[in-house]
């Protein structure tokens, strides 16, 4: 198994033998037991606790499945119906999960930094799964295997990472993984989307897609967060579609083995097409099954 | 406050005002400075001996929240003034956002009755700029003033309204008020956290421009320049900023303006591993602003040392980054933090003193700030030498909110005399 972590909050502090254990131990976790049950159960009597202040369906399904296929009980706790709609703060809240004792805290939350502070107030490790618009590092490391099994190792490789940058912890995490793993990070979007201080850590930034897309190995485009039009950062959906969405006829215009990634939830038809959602170049899929074994590799090395 | 005499003996004297900074005694009587000279004696006058120390006029604060009325939880005028003494402050501006706010006689009243009942600095009311510091009416500004109100300032939030803020500048102008401003666009700060920059992308939190409180300034300006009004800009943070100031006094704009300790020492790098004890409005910005801070401080762009003393507990700095209040505690650490200036190169002694007691006094019109015959018997005593670590849990003030615990500073108040009476000495730590 990989070497033992504290807990995961963000792949920024983690060397790039860490990053590689754990993407080492998911393949080798992640096929057999993915066919049938019946494996190795090293979590057997643990508990993890999903926290989620935050919708989400993909990462904590994910998780639980990661959880349960390894042994552990598995406390899925969501903000509906809690106390917190009575007004509990969020210390409160993991103080309260922490004596019951669980040993892994698996936590989705709206504030940057959310993870971290839970960190610091329970005896549990804990997994960020999300907190507000830093890091997503689960998210970060089934994209590098992802990346892995169809690109090879990922020195000198061209990853091109699209859309709303500014507000994407995928992004953030993504930057950092890609980067420690060797390879080059180009992002692009919206001038109003694109903070030119990422170019600080590491990346190149554009503004340009059809530009960008060139010598490109990977496509990963970002989901456009139409809720979020209050502020509004660009002028329409269309707009952005043309500009920054990965059309049909941009897609094609890719050679055939460049692969495109999401993290899901799609606005389709407007940062990806369909045809490219659902077409061959796709991983969009697999990057969700991979994100099982992925995260069965984190909760081991955490628990 | 008259009673016994007081002979300061053998300090160093730093009077930038009357032009001082020499070995000097210093007695006061009957509440004001009867005389600083050389071997003075005064046979029924308490003697303190402070070789070594410097002896300086009473340093004055224009910018402390003291929380009193409604969140007598996180200060209030007694402890606020507690914290002020200890930090070497005789006297503190109290701002306006209380609940209720002190737009009316009534609650300026209130705040000097609990002043007088502390009895320890001079507290003076700031009056609310507009009604309910809603940014709509203008409050009874004449009243306020007339009740003891120093200044107006809706400070905490800006004052969105042009329209508004030209009218405030014109009616205070017969008051002989400044007009205090918190410049920010919020239409630019937006939801923002933190400075816009490297550590905002890094830990993924909301970024403040810079803009948001450059064009503020520029904007009120402007309008004190077009209808001569009295204009004082609350917490400069950005190099612009201090750039337009310097601009406008030199066409003879009445402006003046303050500068933070932790704005002039830290950089948004302090709010490194989401310390929400680093998180202010203005938010901490770039090395470059900081050195511009300090450039400013020395050549006179910024008149006055404020520390926006901003006390807040747990429940309000233990949460998410992005749900913590904005502000930190200030008045205990104005002094060594000032100092670190002195050291650094960056300010002489007489241009530290005047920032913190002489610039003030003159730009709100306060007594005090100097030792000449007959002013105020306010003075500060300060080892310049001692070194000591910042403890928040040894603060007077009810509230620990400081980026700077547990940082090892030099210079620390030994005495502090309000109206010729020692309201704090050192054996009260």
């Amino acid at each position: 198994m990989a070497s033992k972590l504290p807990g995961l909050l963000a792949i920024e502090g983690m060397t790039k033998a860490q990053v590689e254990g754990l993407l080492d131990r998911a393949a080798q976790l992640g096929e057999p037991s993915l066919e049938a049950g019946g494996g190795p159960r090293p979590l057997e009597g643990r508990v993890v606790a999903n926290l989620f202040f935050e919708d989400s369906t993909r990462t904590r399904s994910s998780f639980e499945i990661a959880a349960k296929r390894l042994g552990a009980e598995v406390l899925n706790w969501t903000t509906k119906g809690s106390s917190v709609s009575k007004g509990e703060t969020l210390l409160d809240t993991v103080r309260n999960i922490d004596a019951m004792g669980p040993q892994v805290i698996v936590m989705r939350h709206a504030s940057s930094g959310a993870a971290a502070l839970a960190a610091r107030h329970t005896r549990a490790a804990v997994v960020n799964a999300g907190d507000g618009t830093h890091e997503h590092p689960s998210q970060a490391l089934l994209d590098a295997f992802t990346l892995r099994r169809h690109l090879g190792a990922l020195e000198g490789k061209r990853v091109l990472i699209v859309g709303d940058i500014l507000h994407s912890r995928v992004a953030r995490s993504n930057l950092r993984c890609l980067t420690l793993l060797g390879a080059k990070v180009a992002l692009c979007g919206p001038p109003t989307l694109v903070p030119k201080e990422m170019a600080d850590l590491g990346a190149e930034l554009s503004f340009d897609l059809d530009e960008a897309m060139e010598g490109a190995d990977a496509v990963m485009m970002l989901r456009v967060q139409l809720e979020r039009q209050v502020d509004a950062m660009f002028p329409s959906p269309r707009e952005y579609g043309r500009r920054w969405g990965l059309t049909r006829e941009r897609a094609d215009r890719l050679p055939e083995k460049v692969k495109v990634l999401h993290p899901g939830p799609m606005n389709r038809n407007v940062e990806i097409a369909t045809q490219v959602a659902d077409g061959p170049r796709s991983l969009i899929l697999e990057q969700v099954h991979h994100g099982v074994a992925v995260r069965m590799a984190i909760l081991e090395a955490c628990a | 406050m008259s009673g016994q005499a007081l002979l300061i003996r053998g300090g160093r004297v730093i009077d930038p005002r009357n032009g001082i900074d020499a070995v000097r005694d210093v007695l006061l009587r009957d509440g004001a400075v009867a005389e600083v000279g050389e071997r003075l004696s005064d046979a029924s006058a308490r003697v303190i001996d402070a070789a070594g120390r410097w002896v300086v006029p009473g340093l004055i604060d224009v910018h402390v929240h003291l929380r009193e009325p409604g969140e007598e939880g996180k200060e209030t005028v007694l402890t606020g003034s507690r914290a002020a003494v200890a930090g070497g402050f005789t006297a503190v501006v109290a701002m306006p956002n209380t609940r209720p706010p002190n737009d009316s006689p009534q609650v300026t009243e209130l705040v000097l009755a609990r002043a007088r009942a502390a009895n320890l600095c001079r507290v003076y009311p700031a009056g609310a700029i507009s009604k309910g510091l809603a940014g709509e009416e203008l409050s009874e500004m004449g009243e306020l003033r007339a009740a003891g109100c120093v200044c107006f300032t809706d400070d905490g939030r800006p004052v969105m309204s042009a329209s508004l803020m030209r009218r405030a500048l014109l009616y205070a102008r017969p008051l002989g008020v400044p007009v205090m401003a918190h410049e920010e666009d919020l239409t630019l700060s937006g939801h923002g956290v933190v400075n816009e920059g490297a550590a905002a992308a890094r830990l993924g939190l909301l970024p403040v421009p810079r803009s948001a409180e450059v064009a503020m300034v520029a904007r009120d300006l402007v309008l004190a320049e077009e209808v001569d009004g009295r204009l004082h800009l609350a917490h400069v943070s950005c190099a612009e900023s201090i750039a337009l100031v310097r601009e406008a006094k030199r066409r003879g704009v009445r402006v003046t303006c303050e500068a933070t300790p932790h704005h002039f020492t830290l950089t948004d790098e302090a709010v490194d591993g989401y310390r929400t004890s680093a998180k202010m409005n203005p938010p901490l910005r770039r090395a470059e602003d900081v050195a511009a801070l300090r450039q400013g401080l020395a050549d006179g762009t910024i008149d006055c040392i404020a520390t926006d003393h901003a006390p807040h507990g747990p429940l309000e700095k233990e949460v998410e980054f992005d749900k913590a209040a904005n502000g930190v505690v200030g008045l205990e650490t104005a002094v060594p933090l000032a100092l670190e200036l002195v050291r650094g190169g960056v300010l002489t002694p007489a241009r530290a003193v005047a920032l913190l007691s002489g610039g003030p006094a003159r730009a709100f019109g306060l007594p005090g700030g100097h030792l000449g015959k007959g002013a105020p018997a306010d003075v500060t005593v300060i080892d310049p030498q001692a070194e000591w670590t910042v403890d928040a849990e040894r603060f007077q003030s009810k509230c620990r909110n400081t980026p700077f615990h547990g940082r090892k500073v030099q210079g620390r108040v030994t005495r502090t005399v309000v109206g010729g009476r020692a309201v704090f000495e050192e054996a009260q730590r």
